[in-house]
């Protein structure tokens, strides 16, 4: 009996993101939401405002150069973290 | 590891793969790549140096000082480049209203403080790459004495 209740459940678990999936709209559509003015104003825009060729890293270390910032912290306390659980075991 | 033929390889390896990480970092501005593409490949070329002969050698091309130094530096620069902007009288890291140089695009000398930025970060990345392996490496040996 819990091994059909488990089944039905998995199943159903299957089904609803086999059916979220097969909604998801298509790569690379231009109807897609994501083809939006964010990457038109980047792609037309990007060279002039920041003066890069590569726009990604226009848009990483400009746009969002916070972000980046933040990314950096990330690696800093991360590494801060790791060394203090090492070292403390090194003792 | 003691193996000729992989330290014969390493070697002759090491400063091209360098070269080619310092290219990604330097033109992180003109070509696909940037800093934390280029610090994993020179990070990773510290491991490799590291891994074929032994560790003492590798610890030796970076010690613990230069790796703290080079950590804190990195994001250091960061964020007074974003405090100049502050200064300036703009939003904090602002960078071509902020009045840093903008040059041509396309050009080695252009886009304001994106290659300071860039260069200060990959060698962030790339000593915390190579403390996190130096580091662990270290501990392992420990744990088997």
């Amino acid at each position: 009996m819990r091994l059909v209740i488990i089944l039905f459940f998995l199943a159903l678990i299957g089904f609803t993101l086999v059916a979220t999936v097969a909604e998801m709209p298509l790569y690379g559509h231009p109807e897609n939401p994501t083809n939006n003015e964010v990457p038109e104003r980047f792609i037309e825009k990007g060279t002039e405002e920041t003066g890069v060729m590569n726009i990604i890293g226009g848009i990483l270390v400009d746009y969002r150069a916070f972000d980046t910032l933040g990314e950096a912290t990330v690696l800093f306390v991360a590494i801060a973290a790791a060394l203090s659980a090492l070292k403390a075991h090194s003792h | 590891m003691e193996d000729l033929i992989v330290r014969t390889i390493s070697r002759t390896l090491v400063p091209f793969i360098q070269v080619y990480g310092l290219y990604i970092i330097l033109h992180g501005h003109l070509t696909p790549g940037g800093s934390f593409s280029g610090g994993a490949v020179l990070g990773s070329s510290m491991i490799l140096f590291a891994l074929s002969f032994n560790l003492e050698r590798g610890a030796k091309k970076l010690s613990h000082d230069a790796s703290t130094v080079l950590e804190c530096g990195g994001i250091l620069i960061f964020a007074m480049l974003g405090f100049y902007g502050i200064l300036a009288g703009t939003n904090f890291l602002t960078n071509l209203k902020a009045g840093f140089y903008p040059g041509v695009p396309g050009e080695f000398f252009s886009a304001g403080f994106i290659i300071f930025i860039t260069v200060a970060l990959a060698f962030k990345v790339a000593s915390t790459v190579i403390t996190l392996f130096y580091n662990l490496i270290e501990t392992e040996g420990e744990a088997h004495d």
